[in-house]
C-alpha cells in the first residue's frame, strides 16, 4: 500500500460533517496501487469526474480517478447543494412573514434558528454524499487516487511521487472563486461559496458582491434570515446574461424582500475602522460608504488549470476560459479530453455531467458527439426562479433568425393564482411564422422544473403546435407552457380561415 | 392593416359627428397649451419642468413648447409675433449657451443637460447630458422652423437658429465605443452605465441623429438598436413589447409613422403607429385583468406611463405592506404597478386608438375629477389611495412633458399638424430613409 495521503479536516466537526468526510474523503484511505496502464485517468472528483469514471467504469474500462481534496466536488460541499437547503428554509421564513396574504396568522414572534438551519443542511449534505461516496466508486472498479495530480508526460501523470500511465485522460478539475481585485479586500475578510457554508453565526449586516447567480441567491437567503443585505452589481442589472424583463422582476423581488439593491455600483475600496469594515462605492459620479459585518463576493469562476502540469502533457489552458477544448471536448493533446467547469463557458453541474459523458463516448469509443449539440437549460434559484433554455432573442436577431416570443404572465395561470405566485412570465421564442422553438425563459417560483418541458420539446423537436395538444393537468403552473402554445395557434387563425370556420360552424 | 388603408396626408380622425369629443378636446388641449405660458420665463424662454415651485427648466419641456407655439398660433390662442419671439428668445438662449461640458454649463457637444437653472440656464441637480432630451427639444426646434415659414427676419433667424443647433449636436460622439447611442453623460464620470437596451421613445433620436449632415451615427447604430428589440405575442396582441406608455408616444408626437416601415416592422407586417394602438390595448388589457388588485382599475380606467407617485409626496405610506413608489416608469405587465395611472398617457394614445381613449377618457374624468385642475392633468393619480373623502391620491404637479405630449397628440389627431410639419422636414426624410424607412408618405 502507498503511504497515506493527507488528510482533509472539515471546517465544522459533528455527526453529519464526519459521515461526510467519510463517504468522499476518508482519513485512513489508502492509495491504491495502481495498474500498468489505465484506460481512463480521471482528474478531480466533482460531478464531471465522477460522471466520467462511473460511466467509463460500467463499459469495462479501468479507471483512474485522482482527487485533491473532497469527492463531489463544489455542487455538493460548496455548492448546489448547501445553497438549495438554505434556499428552502429561507423560503419558508418568508412565507411565515408573509402569512397574512394566505390568510395565515403571522406567528408571534419568527425567530431565525441559525444553527439548526446549518444544522440540517450538513444532515442533507451528508445524506446526499453517499452518491458520490468512494465506495460507491471502488465497488464500480474504479482505483481512487487522493493527492494531487500532475502531469508529467503526455500519457503519464503523478499521485504524491507515483506514476500512473494512461491511454486516455480527462481533466475535470473544476473552478473556483474569482477574488475582485478590490483594494483592502483580502485584508479585511471575505465570504465566497467556498467558505460561506461553514458560518455558525449570522452577520448583522452583509454586503454582497456581484449581481450574477450566486450574489443573487445568496443575498435572498440571507436577506430572508433577518441579515441586512445591500446588494451591489456593477451592471445595469442583475443576472447581465439573462433577459431584461426577467432581472427587472429579480429587482422588483429583491426590493419587496428588503434588499437593498445598488445597481450599476462598483465597490472600489474595503477599510477596516476600529475594527468595523467600511465598503467604498460608487455609481457613476455618486460615491457612498457601507458599514457591514461581513461581505460576500460572488463576481465569477476561474477554471482549476494552474499545478497540474499540463504543459508537460502538452495541453493548452488558459487562465480565465480554461482548458483549451475542440467541439468534441478533446485537448490540444488528442489523448486528454476535458470536461466540466475546467473548461465550459457554461459553468453548472449538469452542464459537466453532460460534457463527462461526451468524453466516455469520445475518448473511449472513437465517438463524434459534439458539445454544441448539447441543449442546456439553467436556472437562477432565486424567489421567483429564473430558468432558461436555448437562445435569447438577442442571439437569434443576431444570427438573423427572426424570432417572435410567446409571452404569458403567471398572473394569467390559475395555479400561480390560486398559490399567490403570480410574479413572473413564461416566454418561447419561435422562429417567425414557424412553431419551432428556438428557446425559452420562464420567471416563476418553480422556473427550474417548468423549463424541463421545454427542454424536452427542444430536444425531441417538438413545435409549440403539438404542446398545443398536449394535456397539462389541471390547476398546474406549467399550465402557462401550454397557454403559450395556444397563443400560438390562435395566431395560425387568419381571418381567412377564421371566416371560413365560421361559416362551416354556422352550416 | 387598417392604418397603412388610411390617406397619409389627413388627420387620423375628424368625426364632426362628436361635437362633445371635439369640445372636450379643445378644453384638454388649451389647457396644456397654458401650462407652457406658466412655466415660461420671459428672460430666456426657457419652460420650468413642472408647475411646482422653483421647478428648474427641462430641456424637453422647451422642445415641446416650440412644437406647441404653431399650434396655438393655428388655433388663434397665440398671435403668430409672439409665438416667433418666445421661440427666438428659447432658442438664441441655446445658441449663446455654455457648451463647455464643465459642471456648470449648460451643454456639451450641441447637447444638454437635462434640466437648467430657470434662471442662469445652467445644470442643475447634477443632471446628465441627455440624449434623447435633446432629441425631444431639437425635434421642437424643427418643428418651429417647418412651421414659421415667413420671410421677416425674425422667422428667418428663427430658422437659422434651429438649423445651427441642429447641425451643432455630435451624434456621433453620443456612441461613446459602443454600438449604440448611450443614454447619458456627465461631466464627473463620462458616459453613464445605465443598459438602454429593447425598444423605447428614442425612434426620433436616432432619425435626427442619423440624417445630420454634421456628426452623422455610424451606420450600423440604429440596427444595433433594433436588434435589442423583442416582438412579443402578448394577451393576444402581437406588439414591440415596451412597458410604459410613453414609449410608445413620444416618436410619435412628431413623426407619423402610419404606413412607413423600417426593416423590423417590415419583417414583423406592421408599423409603428399601429404597435402603439396594439401597445394601448395591452395596457387596457392589463388593467381589466388587475392582477394586483388595485382599485379602479378596468377597461375604461388605465394608463401607466413615468410619473409621479404616492411615496414623493406621502413618504408615510412607504412603510405600508403594499409597495408604493415615488416617480417610477410604470409599465405593464411586469410593472412597476403600484394603482398610479396617468390620465395623460391614455390621452397622448388618442391618435393610436381613439375609441378606447375617448371611452376612458370621459369615465376617467368622470369617476377621479381630481386627476385635473384647471384642465390640467396631474402627474399621477392612485384611486387605490383615496383620502378620507374618498378621492384619489393626486400628484400635486403637473409636468410639462405630460402636458406637452398630450397637446401635440390631440393636434396630431385633430389635424395632424404637428405630422405634416415633420413629413415635410428634408432632416426628418433623410434620417427616415437612412434608418431603413420605406413605404406610405415616405
Amino acid at each position: 500500500m502507498l503511504e497515506r495521503n493527507f488528510a482533509y479536516t472539515p471546517a465544522f466537526d459533528d455527526a453529519h460533517s464526519r459521515e461526510r468526510l467519510e463517504r468522499l474523503h476518508p482519513p485512513q484511505w489508502r492509495n491504491p496501487r495502481p495498474v500498468d496502464r489505465y484506460d481512463l485517468a480521471v482528474i478531480g472528483g466533482g460531478p464531471a469526474g465522477l460522471v466520467a469514471a462511473h460511466g467509463a467504469a460500467a463499459f469495462g474500462a479501468r479507471v483512474a480517478l485522482i482527487e485533491r481534496d473532497l469527492l463531489g466536488g463544489d455542487c455538493l460541499n460548496i455548492g448546489c447543494v448547501p445553497s438549495k437547503t438554505l434556499i428552502r428554509t429561507s423560503r419558508v421564513y418568508a412565507e411565515m412573514r408573509d402569512a397574512a396574504r394566505y390568510g395565515a396568522h403571522l406567528p408571534a414572534e419568527i425567530r431565525v434558528d441559525f444553527p439548526a438551519v446549518m444544522q440540517r443542511m450538513r444532515a442533507i449534505r451528508a445524506r446526499l454524499s453517499r452518491v458520490d461516496s468512494v465506495d460507491r466508486l471502488a465497488a464500480a472498479g474504479v482505483d481512487v487516487f487522493f493527492g494531487g495530480g500532475r502531469f508529467v508526460a503526455p500519457d503519464a501523470l503523478t499521485i504524491d511521487g507515483t506514476r500512473l500511465h494512461f491511454r486516455k485522460a480527462v481533466i475535470a478539475t473544476g473552478a473556483r472563486p474569482d477574488t475582485p481585485s478590490i483594494p483592502g479586500l483580502v485584508e479585511a475578510g471575505f465570504l465566497t461559496n467556498e467558505n460561506v457554508f461553514d458560518l455558525t453565526e449570522l452577520p448583522r449586516r452583509l454586503l454582497v458582491i456581484g449581481g450574477g447567480p450566486l450574489g443573487c441567491e445568496l443575498a435572498q437567503v440571507f436577506c430572508r434570515f433577518g441579515v441586512h443585505t445591500t446588494i451591489a452589481q456593477d451592471m445595469p442589472l442583475f443576472l447581465p446574461k439573462e433577459e431584461r424583463d426577467a432581472a427587472q422582476i429579480l429587482s422588483d423581488a429583491f426590493a419587496r424582500d428588503g434588499i437593498e439593491v445598488r445597481l450599476n455600483t462598483t465597490a472600489i475600496r474595503v477599510r477596516v475602522e476600529n475594527g468595523q469594515k467600511w465598503v467604498d462605492l460608487v455609481n457613476d459620479d455618486y460615491h457612498d460608504s457601507v458599514a457591514v459585518d461581513a461581505i460576500l463576493t460572488g463576481t465569477g469562476r476561474l477554471p482549476n488549470v494552474e499545478d497540474l502540469g499540463l504543459d508537460s502533457a502538452g495541453v493548452e489552458a488558459d487562465s480565465i476560459t480554461g482548458v483549451r477544448v475542440d467541439d468534441f471536448l478533446r485537448t490540444s493533446n488528442p489523448r486528454i479530453y476535458a470536461a466540466g467547469d475546467a473548461c465550459l463557458e457554461h459553468k453548472f453541474t449538469h452542464t459537466a455531467d453532460a460534457s463527462a459523458r461526451i468524453v466516455v463516448r469520445n475518448a473511449l469509443f472513437k465517438g463524434r458527439q459534439r458539445l454544441s449539440a448539447l441543449t442546456v437549460p439553467w436556472c437562477t434559484y432565486t424567489d421567483p426562479e429564473i430558468a432558461h433554455v436555448g437562445l435569447y432573442v438577442r442571439e437569434a436577431r443576431d444570427r438573423n433568425i427572426p424570432v417572435k416570443t410567446f409571452t404569458v404572465p403567471m398572473h394569467d395561470v390559475d395555479r400561480a393564482i390560486t398559490d399567490s405566485e403570480d410574479a413572473g412570465f413564461v416566454k418561447i421564442h419561435v422562429r417567425e411564422r414557424t412553431d419551432r422553438i428556438l428557446g425559452a425563459t420562464i420567471v416563476a417560483r418553480h422556473a427550474g422544473e417548468m423549463i424541463n418541458e421545454i427542454t424536452l420539446a427542444m430536444v425531441a423537436g417538438i413545435g409549440l403546435r403539438t404542446l398545443s395538444n398536449v394535456i397539462h393537468a389541471y390547476p398546474t403552473q406549467a399550465e402557462a407552457i401550454r397557454k403559450a402554445a395556444d397563443a400560438y395557434s390562435r395566431t395560425r387563425l387568419t381571418p381567412t380561415i377564421q371566416s371560413l370556420l365560421a361559416r362551416w360552424v354556422s352550416w | 392593416m387598417a392604418s397603412r388603408k388610411r390617406n397619409p396626408r389627413s388627420p387620423v380622425v375628424t368625426d364632426a359627428s362628436h361635437p362633445s369629443d371635439e369640445a372636450f378636446l379643445d378644453i384638454l388641449q388649451r389647457a396644456a397649451f397654458r401650462f407652457f405660458l406658466d412655466a415660461f420665463n420671459p428672460v430666456n424662454g426657457l419652460i420650468a419642468d413642472t408647475s411646482r415651485e422653483n421647478s428648474p427648466c427641462s430641456i424637453a419641456a422647451v422642445g415641446f413648447a416650440l412644437a406647441a407655439y404653431p399650434v396655438a398660433v393655428e388655433r388663434g390662442w397665440m398671435a403668430r409675433a409672439d409665438a416667433v419671439a418666445r421661440s427666438l428668445l428659447a432658442l438664441r438662449f441655446l445658441r449663446d449657451s455654455d457648451q463647455s461640458g464643465s459642471p456648470n454649463a449648460t451643454g456639451y457637444k450641441g447637447f444638454y443637460y437635462h434640466f437648467l437653472d430657470m434662471q442662469t440656464g445652467v445644470r442643475v441637480w447634477r443632471s446628465e447630458l441627455s440624449m434623447v432630451d435633446t432629441a425631444l427639444l431639437i425635434a421642437g426646434a424643427l418643428t418651429a422652423r417647418m412651421y414659421f415659414t415667413q420671410t421677416t427676419a425674425g422667422e428667418t433667424e428663427l430658422r437659422e437658429l434651429a438649423d445651427a443647433l441642429y447641425l451643432r449636436v455630435d451624434w456621433r460622439w453620443s456612441q461613446g465605443d459602443a454600438t449604440t447611442i448611450r443614454q447619458g453623460w456627465k461631466p464627473e464620470c463620462g458616459f453613464l452605465h445605465y443598459g438602454w437596451e429593447g425598444y423605447n421613445e428614442a425612434i426620433v433620436l436616432y432619425v435626427l441623429a442619423t440624417a445630420s449632415p454634421t456628426h452623422p451615427l455610424g451606420d450600423e447604430c440604429y440596427e444595433a438598436w433594433t436588434a435589442t428589440y423583442q416582438w412579443e405575442n402578448l394577451y393576444g396582441f402581437d406588439f414591440l413589447y415596451g412597458g410604459p406608455l410613453f414609449m410608445h408616444q413620444y416618436s410619435h408626437a412628431w413623426i407619423d409613422f402610419r404606413g412607413i416601415q423600417d426593416r423590423f416592422m417590415r419583417e414583423k407586417r406592421c408599423d409603428y403607429f399601429e404597435n402603439s394602438r396594439r401597445a394601448s390595448l395591452v395596457q387596457r388589457e392589463y388593467a381589466q385583468r388587475n392582477p394586483r388588485g388595485f382599485a379602479a382599475y378596468g377597461g375604461n380606467c388605465w394608463g401607466f406611463t413615468a410619473g409621479d407617485g404616492p411615496t414623493d409626496e406621502r413618504p408615510e405610506v412607504a412603510n405600508e405592506a403594499r409597495r408604493w413608489f415615488g416617480y417610477a416608469a410604470r409599465g405593464v405587465p411586469y410593472g412597476p404597478d403600484d394603482g398610479t395611472l396617468s390620465g395623460s398617457a391614455v390621452m397622448a394614445s388618442l391618435p393610436f386608438a381613439p375609441e378606447i381613449v375617448l371611452s376612458a377618457a370621459h369615465e376617467m374624468h368622470q369617476r377621479f375629477p381630481e386627476m385635473l385642475t384647471a384642465n390640467q392633468y396631474a402627474s399621477g393619480f392612485n384611486p387605490s389611495l383615496a383620502g378620507v373623502d374618498g378621492r384619489a391620491w393626486v400628484s400635486n404637479g403637473k409636468v410639462g412633458l405630460d402636458q406637452g405630449i398630450v397637446l401635440l397628440m390631440i393636434e396630431n389627431y385633430r389635424t395632424g399638424l404637428i405630422w405634416s410639419l415633420m413629413r415635410n422636414c428634408s432632416y426628418v426624410r433623410s434620417g427616415l430613409r437612412g434608418t431603413g424607412f420605406r413605404g406610405g408618405w415616405l
